[in-house]
């Protein structure tokens, strides 16, 4: 009876494990959720690309190795974020969630950093959060480093830094581009490995 | 939201979010607000911070309770029926997509000071206690007439037609007896109160009808049930209208409803205005505009195990029809369990509620708390059933109906109904709109 749970398409499934995921995106507006989503799901960018509208979610089936397919159904905010209005709804149920900042406004990984919070509050304790730091073709316009660099920076920036912050809290971390796709693909691969390890256990 | 929008909708209760679905699926811009931060309004599935303080604002949860995020406490007390129009919108509108339901366990209701399972199934119905054999015999008449009357084939009428002979007499010609015409116009018909039985039979016949096929579906009881709560409902709404462009704002105030020449033209909230052509709101955000109908009773009781004589379900609805408590109206007992993901483990939620009919409403409900064996903790309120006034053609500003006393969510979509076609103009018709599968075909294929 339960319908939000489809069953997976047989044909497409290879032998061996099947893992279904849900995963949430959250983050500021105009970060590249949906970018991202995009580039994952049907490897597409668009420059113009307007806010969310019309999609439900989508699903993307990966292949971990031979024995171990999962797929993903991934929500998006369908820009329920952007009046703090995202329903409890959203984050029921789901096994991990992508929060999405841009490298090139500091805001953004604030805004980020509230989401961890809200999802552990929220969600299910055993989530896996992976934090994105999207945008990473923009380097010139940057504003938050990954790691402290060795030799101190100027005064005049006001530079955060994102993978401290990241493992303390406990998250997967990549800087992403949905552009140019890089760590795109490793992004996603990595939560799945993480969570069917979880799974196994 | 200083902006233009076709429909403001204000109030995120079953019927608002699914117009406001339903409106964004047909391209009309949608701003959707709230006053409270969460979704649901009235028909909201509460967490205990969020329940505390709308029925003790400054007492905090005893820790004892549990965490908050396993409540989700229904203010309301209904339930689907599996073959009702609710469950078609769903499934159109593939809603249940965000979704996941499970049936409700048993039917229950209370006869001569025990309590009686509604039979589900034909070999239930033979072992019954609720009728003697020879009832038994006249009762399995009466249902076959229902079950074969077709309003085209007058050899099926045996001379009476229901869209006239009133229900009453329909009975009197199967000679039922009083306990068994309770029974079916009660449990089965799902009636609050006996003037039924002077109108014509069609409206019952159907009612019967509609119970009989839901209990088909699935077995066991006629009723289906959102995990997480109702709120789950207005939520899985809200986010088709928000996938549809729709704009949502919580915990947002509403000053005024704005009008010139008679007609709505904005709803302002601070020095902002939002600018439209219609409203669409629950009866709290123009109270000048409804009239109080009815006063419903509910007493939303937290307990720590099944209710004494269900079988241990985990789900139930009980009736305790007018006539066996000589009342007016039946007092009715809807009971769900940690199983729903509505309140922590070994824990279970029984909300009994009535239409008020003394100064006392606590007094008029305590047949029905007597039965819940020990109740841990009890939140009761006493609320207004408004309906508009008018019915907001001239204004533009369209009105919805509270959530009644009945036990499912059939006059929900009949006031939906009701209210698209006023808003529209045209009759509400159900497309199926693509399933996901379709959906990223469609998008794979471009």
């Amino acid at each position: 009876m339960s319908s939000s749970r489809q069953a997976p398409n047989q044909q497409q499934q290879p032998a061996g494990k099947l893992f279904q995921f849900k995963l949430v995106l959250l983050g500021e507006s105009a970060v590249g959720k949906s970018s991202l989503v995009l580039r994952f799901v049907k490897d597409q960018f668009d420059d113009y690309r307007e806010s969310t509208i019309g999609a439900a979610f989508l699903t993307q089936t990966i292949c971990l190795d031979d024995a171990t397919t999962v797929k993903f159904e991934i929500w998006d905010t369908a820009g329920q974020e952007r009046y703090k209005s995202l329903a409890p709804m959203y984050y029921r149920n789901a096994n991990c969630a992508v929060v999405v900042y841009d490298i090139t406004q500091s805001s953004s990984l604030d805004k980020a950093k509230s989401w961890v919070k809200e999802l552990q509050r929220q969600a299910d304790p055993n989530i896996v959060i992976a934090l994105a730091g999207n945008k990473s073709d923009l380097s010139a316009r940057r504003v938050v480093e990954t790691e402290s660099p060795a030799v101190p920076r100027g005064s005049e920036q006001d530079w955060i830094d994102a993978k401290p912050y990241a493992d303390e809290a406990g998250l997967l971390f990549f800087e992403t581009s949905a552009k140019t796709a890089t760590n795109v693909n490793e992004l996603f691969t990595s939560i799945d490995k993480t969570i069917s390890s979880q799974e196994q256990q | 939201m200083d902006e233009q929008y076709d429909v403001v909708v204000m109030g995120t209760g079953l019927t608002e979010c699914i117009l406001s679905g339903l409106l964004s699926i047909e391209g009309k811009k949608v701003l959707h607000m709230d006053r409270n931060d969460y979704y649901g309004g009235e028909s909201a599935s509460l967490n205990l911070t969020q329940l505390f303080k709308k029925f003790r604002d400054g007492e905090a949860p005893a820790a004892t309770l549990g965490k908050d995020r396993d409540y989700n406490v229904d203010l309301i007390p209904k339930f689907m029926m599996a073959n009702g129009e609710l469950v078609k919108i769903l499934t159109h509108t593939d809603v249940t997509r965000y979704l996941e339901f499970k049936q409700i366990a048993g039917s229950y209701v209370y006869r001569d000071g025990l309590i009686a399972k509604v039979p589900s199934t034909e070999m239930e119905a033979v072992r019954s206690p609720l009728m003697g054999l020879f009832e038994k015999r006249r009762a399995k008449k009466f249902f076959e007439y229902v079950q074969n009357y077709k309003a085209d084939d007058p050899s099926t009428h045996q001379g009476m037609d229901i869209n006239i002979t009133p229900m009453d007499n329909i009975y009197k010609h199967f000679g039922l007896e009083a306990g068994t015409i309770d029974f079916i116009g009660h449990a089965l018909a799902l009636h609050l109160e006996d003037s039924y039985l002077n109108r014509p039979a069609k409206e019952t016949f159907d009612r019967i009808t509609l119970y009989m096929s839901s209990m088909a579906r699935w077995g066991k009881s006629p009723y289906l049930y959102p995990l997480y709560g109702l709120g789950e409902l207005p939520q899985g709404f809200a986010r088709l209208s928000a996938i549809y462009g729709g704009t949502y704002m919580l915990d947002k105030k509403v000053d005024e409803i704005v009008y010139e020449n008679g007609k709505v033209v904005g709803v302002r909230s601070g020095d902002e205005i939002a600018k439209c052509s219609q409203v669409i709101c629950d009866p709290s955000y123009a109270p000048e505009k409804v009239h109080t109908t009815d006063r419903v009773i509910r007493a939303i009781c937290l307990l720590k195990g099944p209710i004494p004589n269900t079988d241990n379900v985990d789900s139930f609805q009980l009736i305790i029809p007018q006539n066996q408590v000589k009342r007016k109206n039946d007092i009715y007992i809807a009971g769900v369990s940690a199983s729903h993901n509505v309140c922590e483990k070994n824990h279970y939620l029984a909300i009994v509620s009535t239409v008020v009919e003394t100064a006392n409403p606590q007094e008029e409900i305590q047949p029905g708390l007597a039965l819940l064996g020990p109740i841990v903790d009890k939140f009761v309120q006493v609320v207004d059933i408004s309906e508009p006034i008018k019915d907001g053609k001239d204004d533009q500003v369209f009105i919805s109906k509270s959530y009644d006393a009945t036990s499912h969510f059939e006059t929900v979509c009949d006031d939906v109904k009701d209210l698209y076609k006023r808003i529209t103009g045209n009759d509400l018709v159900l497309k199926q709109r693509q399933t996901q599968e379709e959906e990223q075909k469609e998008m794979a294929d471009h």
